[in-house]
């Protein structure tokens, strides 16, 4: 009985013990007044990488915004199809490239020594981004592009603070106008500064989109890099349940066999 | 105690004619004598509790590590140009190729968890001391040759954090006075960590470093064989034998510990099944994030820290202010453990019959040991500093004070044969 209770116990632990591992990386920020402040940086992708209609849509986001200057060089189209349940004749006509073929793999339609010529600095792959900064992080990225005349693209982002990116996405969110504050911070000393604090954004060029509709545009467009990070994830996940179920089984019938030997130790 | 011959095999005194298959192999490879030397006639004290499981884990740690290996050497291209690469290539396009890495990952940090626990179930109860101190260092060997072998698979990804921390890593044998600096040249192969360090340390890491790894833990199991187990009342089974001539606190290692060993092995799976499918990365403590950016020499990740199971060692380097004198502290850290058996006056080798003194040291090594391991993944800055001062200062006032705390200690008297109730 103690046995079973200590495996109990462990699996519970176990559990919890990712769970730690998960909530570590969560930090929210707080502010007065119903400032934004650094709220974005708490705000959350919370994308579900088994939605394959999402994955569909993300796909075709990303083929229409990013891939012109974006490759996803490990991704293989025919592997996109697949996953995505998208036929082959539909990916040939609606997704891939004049010229690729399905083995192909994705790559940007604009070639990286141009796109360095024009924006300073390569575009990223983005085959990894995801697992490199995380899904929250390109969703932030993706929501907190503001106007900056002071930049050479006419716009600067709150998670990439001087991006060479243009804003390439402002024809459906629209343009908007980070309004700053100033407020009193309490600095580490204990003395308060004066610090340069954002208050909200403000809508100045609507785009096609309702703040809602680019809300789920961005969580498609992050649901799809997420899934293109590891195409195995949903499979691993899947797989995972039976393979601890088993061993759980397995672990019981050891543990029965090792009472039964043990009988005689006194 | 065991009704003979009623579960336990015993086998035919050696030389016995069989027919058969058997009777032909038997003659020409000692079958039965390696049985009952290393299995049915290996007495092991039948009072191990969970402290016990985590050696034989470590040995299934081993061979998933050896297996998994092997299949990933099938796929991976070491080089600099192509290392990376092939990475996500075995993720993506080999078939079950990403669980085979993940396994491997995985089981790379498991190593650790379960040796981390192995070694502390040594200090628990005494397993290091008189008559089995060459057991200990054998195991110590095996510990540092696990550091080696886990450094430098860490470095074959070829991620932005394999570079740096192979810079930062390598670096420190530069702090040795004199030959440092060519030292460190001959290590990298290159004025840099470059494309000849990735080669010498893929060779290292898939042939050198687990033959000996292999080599040492024989040696570790050989020296167990000759000592016998130690247990958690810390007193020795064969200074009382029946009138058979086996121990009588004693069980034949096979069937009973074998059988009571898949149970731990089934646990241990289900935790690391449960993390190899559900989060590999595990927050990013296994896997870290700036390693899915191949390694740009140009780019520094912002927090340069090794894998969580170097970071004690990590934080001890971090908190001396001279890098040459941290480095020391740290080699020091690292070394002081191959003194333990010498620095331990205690008379009793059990923490249940040791008093405050040894119990209240070794609470609080343990903890130093895990806050040091936080703090290394941290930030080297302002109070986490001066935590791992603190701390620092604990963890080697645990080891050279001992020879003083252990003599004074108030202990308790060990009883003469071990305590074991059998299950209802």
């Amino acid at each position: 009985m103690r046995t079973l209770k200590t495996l109990a116990a462990s699996v519970v632990a176990a559990f919890a013990l990712a769970g730690v591992a998960g909530a570590a990386e969560e930090k929210a920020g707080e502010h007065e007044g119903g400032a934004l402040g650094d709220s974005w940086k708490s705000w959350h992708a919370k994308n579900e990488v088994s939605n394959v209609t999402s994955l569909q849509r993300g796909a075709r986001n990303f083929v229409s915004y990013c891939e012109g200057c974006h490759s996803l060089k490990y991704v293989r189209w025919s592997r996109l199809g697949t996953d995505l349940e998208i036929p082959e004749e539909q990916l040939e006509k609606l997704l891939l490239p004049p010229g690729d073929k399905p083995a192909d793999y994705i790559s940007a339609s604009v070639p990286a020594a141009d796109a360095e010529a024009w924006f300073g600095k390569a575009p990223p792959d983005l085959s990894l981004i995801v697992r490199s900064r995380g899904r929250d992080y390109i969703y932030q990225f993706l929501k907190t592009f503001y106007a900056d005349p002071s930049k050479p693209t006419g716009v600067n982002n709150l998670r990439l603070a001087g991006t060479a990116m243009p804003h390439v996405l402002s024809e459906l969110e629209g343009v908007k106008k980070a309004v700053f504050k100033t407020e009193e911070v309490k600095g580490e000393d204990g003395t308060t500064h004066p610090e340069q604090v954002l208050e909200k954004f403000e809508m100045v060029l609507p785009g096609r989109l309702t703040e809602a509709e680019y809300d789920s545009f961005v969580r498609d467009t992050v649901n799809f890099l997420d899934y293109a990070s590891e195409p195995a994830q949903v499979k691993r996940q899947a797989l995972g349940v039976w393979v601890v179920l088993f061993l759980i089984a397995f672990t019981w019938m050891a543990w029965l066999l090792k009472k039964e030997y043990w009988k005689d130790v006194h | 105690m065991v009704t003979p011959s009623s579960t336990a095999p015993s086998p035919q005194p050696p030389g016995t004619p069989k027919k058969g298959f058997k009777g032909w192999l038997y003659k020409r490879f000692p079958v039965e004598e390696f049985m009952s030397d290393q299995l049915t006639g290996y007495y092991a004290p039948k009072n191990f509790n969970i402290w016990y499981y985590f050696g034989s884990l470590a040995l299934v740690v081993l061979v998933i590590q050896l297996l998994t290996g092997i299949f990933l050497t099938m796929f991976y291209k070491v080089g600099e140009a192509t290392a990376f690469d092939s990475v996500e290539f075995i993720m993506r396009e080999v078939e079950w190729g990403w669980l085979i890495r993940y396994l491997h990952s995985t089981g790379a940090s498991f190593f650790f968890i379960v040796v981390y626990l192995h070694m502390f179930r040594a200090l628990l109860y005494g397993s290091y001391k008189a008559p089995r101190e060459l057991l200990w260092l054998f195991g110590m060997a095996v510990y540092l040759a696990l550091m080696a072998e886990a450094f430098m698979g860490y470095v074959l990804p070829w991620g932005n954090m394999s570079f740096w921390g192979a810079q930062v890593i390598v670096n420190l044998f530069g702090t040795i006075p004199g030959i440092g600096p060519g030292l460190v040249e001959w290590i990298r192969g290159d004025y840099g960590i470059a494309d000849a360090t990735l080669n010498r340390f893929f060779s290292l890491h898939v042939v050198a470093i687990p033959l000996a790894l292999i080599m040492l833990i024989v040696f570790h199991l050989v020296a167990l064989r000759r000592t016998g187990s130690s247990n958690p009342d810390g007193i020795e089974i064969k200074d009382k034998l029946g009138p058979d001539g086996k121990p009588l606190d004693g069980i034949p290692f096979h069937p009973y510990y074998t059988i009571k060993d898949i149970v731990g092995v089934g646990v241990f799976f289900i935790l690391f099944s449960i993390v190899v499918f559900f989060v590999p990365t595990f927050g990013g403590l296994f896997l870290e994030a700036p390693n899915f950016e191949p390694a740009n020499p140009l780019s520094t990740p912002e927090h340069i820290a090794p894998v969580w199971y170097f970071t004690p060692y990590y934080a001890i380097l971090r908190a001396v202010p001279d890098q040459r004198l941290g480095a020391l502290l740290m080699f020091a850290a690292v070394a002081v453990w191959l003194f333990l058996p010498w620095l331990d006056r205690s008379p009793v080798k059990s923490m249940r019959y040791r008093g405050w003194m040894s119990r209240g040291a070794l609470t609080l090594f343990a903890i130093s040991f895990l806050v040091l391991m936080y703090l290394g993944l941290q930030p080297a800055e302002g109070l986490y500093v001066a935590l791992a001062r603190i701390f620092t200062v604990i963890y080697f006032l645990f080891f050279l004070g001992m020879p003083i705390y252990t003599s004074l200690d108030p202990v308790k008297p060990v009883p003469q044969r071990l305590t074991y109730h059998a299950h209802a």
